[in-house]
């Protein structure tokens, strides 16, 4: 089977039930996708396929119907993506164990509604669980980073 | 100077020691019997780690001893040390070192005198007179009970400040110039002719040489960075999906492993047949475990499926199957024989109440599980000699005994490495996963073993928060609350926590009553009674722990009172109080919320407040009845810490707090059925999302005498906050957690 991921193909020896979640994070050692709750409850595992954020735990991998980008192919440390250094300026993170999921959505979300309206970010970022309730920082963190990619 | 000021420059070793090529800088609170750790294990070389500061020509690391679970733990102990030190943060690593008495976060030990009077955390304050047990429990290195600040506050300032003249002492000899006459910064000493000498290049000669004592500490006003916002030092790794947590150890031969125990927590495993799950792909081993069974495989996922695939006869529950009986448990308890305290009983409760209209209300708060977003995990690795364990976890010192006991060898060969946590709550404080790990790991002996829990198992085998009832009686007059009779039920949360690390707790459990007893407030015939409920389902320790739920009977029931007073819920909570710096949170809340200001039609404003941790917390919440449902619009929150370290943390961890207190009292439930917790994972254990999230305002106050961690106080007046805002909104008393069997939110 083949799978690409963040812009590299990958060849891979798995059953195609296999959620994509756990061929990132076990099979391909992208760590940042997250295991939260296994049943598209959470967001953690968060990732986008063609630039739709899907759940990636409720995608087999047989069933993967583009390009995976994961929150390592959205940005790095020393290259940040727009949502990322939006994130970092209003040190969003608690735990930050939710946090890739949140930024992939909130990117994906930007991607489409360059200027969303706070009724924009609840229906995009609500299948987003915070237990640590950063919940008031990503609102904040979404609208700086439109602003930055609208100003480009 | 504070009274733990005092106490520990009597008290405290200080002392530097020589490691290779470098120096270590402590200060390590002992008792005799107990010989100076920092000493042994520098002979051996592995613990160059144990102290606070420890410079190599290679660089310097901050170490950073109390656990982050999400809470910014560790920046703020690596700025405390860099204050005085006087490093970049951004220049030094932080480590969280090894498991070792000497970061007891309180000088203790089992045979020494009960507690320190260093200690000014909030269990030795409140427990100091009447229980010892508990403080035996959370004295040794534990993350918990809102202690790091507090615990950390001077004696990690006091750690650098040594470091810093020690390095300034040394750079005197080198340089022949008087250490006054030195300056330090960006980690070097600079002398009178700016000439630079780096911490790294003095290490070597200031090992030689005394460790220079007795520094006073640098006044609030002289701060560089703290008080002021600081950026966290993990912020940047959490944005990039780069921060590792536990569930993220990956290394050479690692194999992933799942468990299933008794769903009805504690029970036994009568047998188990494998024959179909053996025969999956990836499965490497199926053993049994204590209470279950384990799968050993290639990929978490195929651990995960194969270990649902073996059938299994369980025992039942050591406790009532059925959520009924627990609740007629809690209602029979309210009896002289199961009065576990009453600390509180001013004026003449019974009198008063036989002569007066009584006003009755009950209330109820419920199981909760704890739901870390990282599930727990644990990496182990066993050999004959050594163990070695990878988790995050708030308690490594019992993680190091008993992984030792279950492997039969020395607690000193057992290694435990801290890694960071995607949240706790109090889940942290527990072991289990780590018991597991090893007995799957010594079946695999050399390589390691990492087991992961699925969402179910750690919803349905977490140790959840207390059940808890409680039983107001109260009267009023002349518009005034004259009496408040409150009697709580509960499980001993400390007696079940305790229990499970094999130590005994004697005498009454003070969490019964936190939040409650405590509480300023001059009601002029005032008893508050604790009873223990035995039998019911284990429980464990959760943000905030006692006053979780007592917050909300305390301040719930004062509201009914202050009600049918015909008073108003603010004037008359300050007209009652009589601690000054809640007088200044209650003051703060109501002028941010604007209190008194008209509200639009269906709105409805509530204000309640808990002294929980040392901390004062009042809060006022806003709620619009819509046809919807209940909306949250804002929320306001003052809370008195003594001093604010860094305000940026401090908001995002209040507004958690308050996050974490609402959600949980609008939807939050663990039932049982059958001995089964009824909820596994977040579609019946649902949270508040983003849609829901009110607008929250924070206010930290500084007029407190002493310093204080506010990861708990700020979830205690949440549910009462709320709840009286509902009341406020639609005439309706929500007297039972969650809120939602008897409204709809939005």
């Amino acid at each position: 089977m083949q799978l690409t991921i963040d812009g590299t193909t990958h060849e891979l020896d798995i059953e195609p039930e296999m959620p994509l979640l756990w061929v990132l994070r076990d099979e391909l050692d992208l760590k940042g996708v997250k295991y939260g709750c296994g049943i598209a409850q959470c967001g953690a595992c968060t990732v986008q396929i063609d630039g739709q954020a899907v759940r990636s735990c409720q995608v087999m991998a047989g069933d993967v119907w583009g390009e995976v980008t994961t929150i390592h192919g959205l940005g790095t440390p020393k290259a940040l993506h727009a949502v990322q250094a939006a994130w970092v300026e209003h040190q969003v993170a608690q735990c930050g164990y939710c946090q890739s999921g949140q930024i992939t959505a909130a990117a994906a979300l930007l991607a489409e509604v360059p200027n969303p309206t706070d009724t924009d970010i609840d229906d995009a970022l609500s299948g987003n669980l915070c237990r640590c309730g950063t919940y008031p920082r990503i609102r904040a963190a979404v609208k700086t980073a439109a602003q930055t990619l609208q100003e480009g | 100077m504070s009274r733990a000021g005092k106490i520990a420059r009597r008290t405290f070793l200080i002392g530097s020691a020589a490691i290779a090529g470098g120096v270590a800088f402590g200060v390590v609170a002992y008792k005799r019997p107990h010989a100076n750790p920092l000493l042994d294990d520098l002979q051996d070389g592995e613990a160059a780690l144990t102290p606070y500061v420890l410079i190599r020509p290679e660089g310097i690391t901050l170490i950073t001893p109390r656990a982050d679970l999400g809470q910014g733990a560790y920046h703020v102990q690596a700025a405390l040390l860099a204050e005085e030190l006087d490093v970049d943060l951004a220049d030094v690593s932080i480590d969280p070192g090894p498991p070792s008495p000497a970061y007891y976060n309180t000088a203790l030990s089992a045979d020494a005198a009960p507690f320190p009077a260093t200690d000014t955390g909030f269990m030795a304050e409140t427990t100091r007179a009447v229980l010892d047990a508990p403080m035996k429990f959370l004295g040794v290195q534990i993350t918990g009970g809102s202690t790091t600040v507090p615990d950390s506050y001077e004696k990690l300032r006091r750690a650098g400040a040594m470091a810093r003249e020690t390095l300034k002492e040394a750079a005197s000899h080198e340089s022949g110039i008087p250490r006054n006459e030195l300056m330090t910064s960006g980690g070097a000493v600079i002398l009178p002719d700016d000439t630079l000498m780096p911490y790294t290049e003095l290490a070597g000669k200031a090992a030689q040489i005394e460790p220079v004592e007795g520094i006073p500490l640098r006044h609030p006003s002289q701060w560089r960075q703290l008080g002021q916002p600081m950026q966290r030092l993990d912020i940047l790794a959490k944005s990039t999906g780069t921060q590792d947590y536990g569930i993220d150890v990956e290394m050479e031969g690692l194999i992933h492993a799942a468990v299933r125990t008794n769903p009805a927590i504690g029970g036994e495993m009568h047998s188990f047949d494998a024959a179909q799950a053996e025969t999956m792909r990836g499965v490497e081993k199926i053993v049994p475990i204590t209470g279950g069974v384990g799968v050993l495989a290639d990929n978490t996922w195929r651990a995960f499926q194969a270990v649902q695939a073996v059938k299994v006869d369980w025992g039942p529950a050591p406790y009532p199957a059925n959520q009924e009986d627990h609740w007629a448990r809690l209602e029979n308890s309210f009896t002289p024989d199961a009065q576990d305290s009453q600390y509180k009983d001013e004026g003449d409760v019974d009198t008063v109440l036989e002569s007066a209209k009584v006003i009755e209300a009950d209330y109820r708060a419920p199981y909760l599980a704890h739901a870390p977003l990282e599930p727990i995990n644990a990496t182990v690795r066993v050999t004959d000699t050594r163990v070695d364990v990878w988790t995050g976890t708030q308690i490594p010192r019992f993680v190091q005994d008993n992984v030792a006991e279950i492997t039969g060898l020395e607690a000193e060969n057992v290694h435990v490495h801290v890694l960071m946590m995607g949240g706790s709550f109090g889940h942290r404080l527990e072991d289990m996963v780590v018991r597991q790990a090893t007995e799957l790991a010594m079946q695999a002996k050399g390589r390691p073993v990492k087991l992961t829990y699925s969402r179910e198992e750690d919803i349905s085998h977490d140790f959840p928060r207390q059940i808890a009832m409680a039983r107001g009686r109260g009267a009023v007059a002349n518009g005034q609350v004259t009496a408040c009779d409150l009697g709580i039920a509960m499980p001993s949360v400390i007696a079940s926590q305790m229990g499970r690390q094999g130590l005994p707790a004697a005498g009454p459990d003070l969490q019964i009553i936190a939040g409650a007893w405590d509480q300023p407030f001059a009601i002029p015939n005032y008893r508050v009674t604790g009873y223990r409920v035995e039998g019911l389902a284990p429980v464990s320790s959760w943000r905030s722990v006692g006053a979780s739920s007592n917050g909300f009977f305390h301040d719930s029931f004062l509201d009914e009172l202050i009600h049918a007073a015909g008073a108003d819920p603010l004037e008359e909570r300050l007209r009652l109080c009589n601690h000054a710096p809640s007088r200044k949170v209650l003051e703060a809340v109501g002028e941010m919320s604007d209190w008194g200001a008209p509200l639009g039609e269906n709105q409805g404003r509530g204000v309640a407040y808990c002294l929980s941790f040392g901390v004062p917390c009042a809060e006022v919440i806003e709620v619009t009845n819509s046809d919807d449902g209940i909306r949250l619009d804002r929320a306001f929150v003052a809370a008195e810490v003594g001093r604010v370290l860094d305000p940026v943390n401090f908001e995002n961890q209040v507004q958690g707090g308050l996050i974490w207190g609402l959600g949980h009292a609008m939807m939050g439930e663990i039932t049982f059925a059958e001995g089964r917790t009824e909820q596994q994972n977040f579609d019946t254990y649902p949270f508040l999302r983003q849609y829901q999230c009110p607008e929250i305002t924070v206010r930290g106050l500084e007029n407190g005498e002493s310093v204080r961690g506010v990861g708990e106080p700020p979830v205690p007046p949440a549910a009462p906050a709320l709840a009286n805002a509902i009341f406020a909104a639609t005439g309706k008393r929500l007297r039972e957690m969650p809120f939602n069997k008897h409204v709809t939110f939005v």
